[in-house]
């Protein structure tokens, strides 16, 4: 299964992200390989309309369940018709860390 | 002659300069005004009249989904987010499109098509015998100010003598509005901030080939740096209106100082003079 976890750089150590449709990378982690694929988010600076085309990378990257902190309107539509599974993590550690929270099944559901 | 007020920062009084210029010359001619600050009109406050209005409308994409491969041309092309494709749905978010067209046209198996759907209203009514007021009006939370903008000055199209009032800012409403006018007048306040915003609209004005000049407003006597300013740019300063208490009173009470402060309607007659001088046309 794939995760994707918004994060400020790339790669499993890096800090988790808070923000979903301005977070500077997109982590995808593999749960079956450990592998992970970090996806540098290109609607990080635009003006507006970022979450809906920020959940549409977490769609093309086949991520089955979202690790983030928080998300806006438009991005919760998209988020709902997806129908990926999204958890909130307010914690201050790396993306594994957020990983290692939701395996636990210490996290709770964003909507 | 059409004449734009714009600002740069908000609040340095361009409704009041409007406002009291619309007022001064339609006792001897016919003006028209339109308030073009559309997130947050103003001028019907100082000219309360019943009105006629009329709705604008914007399009935005429907997809036939009987036609839909969800391909996902149209979410890549939407540089504003307003339509995202996932793996069996689309979804379109009105109130971020800003009715390009380009879904549809980029769409391989024309399966969108545009509809229309309200955004705001414009307001026309008649306050004064020679005056006619058209006031754009945004519905909150839509971000299309340029439509409503631009309707409402096509509404006032072939009138003589037209007064846009600008929004604040130097974004696309303001853009908007001085597109197609004839001359300029910039109202800056003798403050770092008044002058800062001054400089950046100056420079739209420029861009648009607008003679411009300024009126400075609430002008506490101090006003060296602007008039620096404006000596290097060769902006005239057109008129200055002092930091008052009664004209602040009069302002404060929804009044004109051009109809019930003795001096004024002559000022802003002079302002008109000044105008039509930067514009190059005969008052």
């Amino acid at each position: 299964m794939k995760i994707c976890v918004t994060a400020r750089a790339s790669g499993i150590e890096a800090p988790v992200e808070e923000r979903f449709g301005r977070a500077p990378y997109f982590v995808f982690v593999d749960t079956e390989t450990g592998e992970a694929q970090s996806i540098a988010n290109g609607f990080a600076d635009a003006a507006g309309g970022v979450g809906p085309r920020a959940m549409q990378v977490v769609v093309d990257g086949g991520a089955e369940v979202l690790i983030t902190g928080q998300m806006g309107g438009n991005a919760a539509r998209a988020l709902q018709a997806s129908g990926i599974k999204a958890y909130t993590y307010r914690g201050a550690g790396r993306v594994a860390d957020a990983v290692e929270e939701y395996s636990a099944g210490n996290l709770q559901p964003l909507l | 002659m059409k004449i734009v007020v714009a600002s740069g920062k908000g609040g340095t009084g361009k409704s009041t300069v409007t406002a009291n210029l619309a007022y001064s010359l339609s006792l001897t001619r016919d003006v028209a005004v339109v308030d073009c600050d559309v997130e947050e009109p103003n001028l019907h406050l100082f000219f309360p009249s019943a009105s006629t209005d009329l709705p604008v409308t914007a399009t935005i994409p429907e997809v036939d989904r009987s036609r839909c491969t969800f391909c996902g041309e149209c979410g890549k092309f939407c540089r504003y987010g307003a339509i995202s494709v996932l793996s069996d749905a689309v979804l379109i978010f009105p109130e971020l499109c800003h009715s390009c067209g380009g879904c549809a046209a980029v769409c391989p198996q024309g399966a969108i098509r545009e509809v229309r759907r309200p955004i705001g209203m414009i307001r026309c009514s008649r306050p004064l015998p020679a005056l006619t007021l058209i006031s754009g009006f945004l519905q909150e939370g839509e971000v299309q100010a340029p439509q409503v903008i631009h309707m409402a000055k096509m509404l006032a199209d072939g009138h003589p003598l037209i007064l846009y009032d600008s929004s604040p800012g130097i974004a696309c409403p303001v853009i908007e509005t001085m597109d197609g006018s004839d001359v300029c007048i910039l109202v800056t306040e003798s403050t770092p901030f008044g002058l800062h915003d001054l400089r950046l609209a100056t420079e739209v004005a420029e861009r648009l080939n607008l003679p411009s000049g300024v009126v400075i407003n609430r002008s506490d006597g101090r006003d060296e740096a602007i008039t620096e300013f404006c000596h290097e740019h060769g902006l005239p300063v057109l008129m200055t209106i002092p930091f008052d208490r009664e004209i602040a009173a009069v302002q404060n009470t929804g009044g004109l100082i051009s109809r019930d402060l003795p001096g004024w309607n002559e000022r802003f007659i002079d302002l008109f003079a000044k105008v039509s001088e930067l514009a190059g046309v005969r008052a």
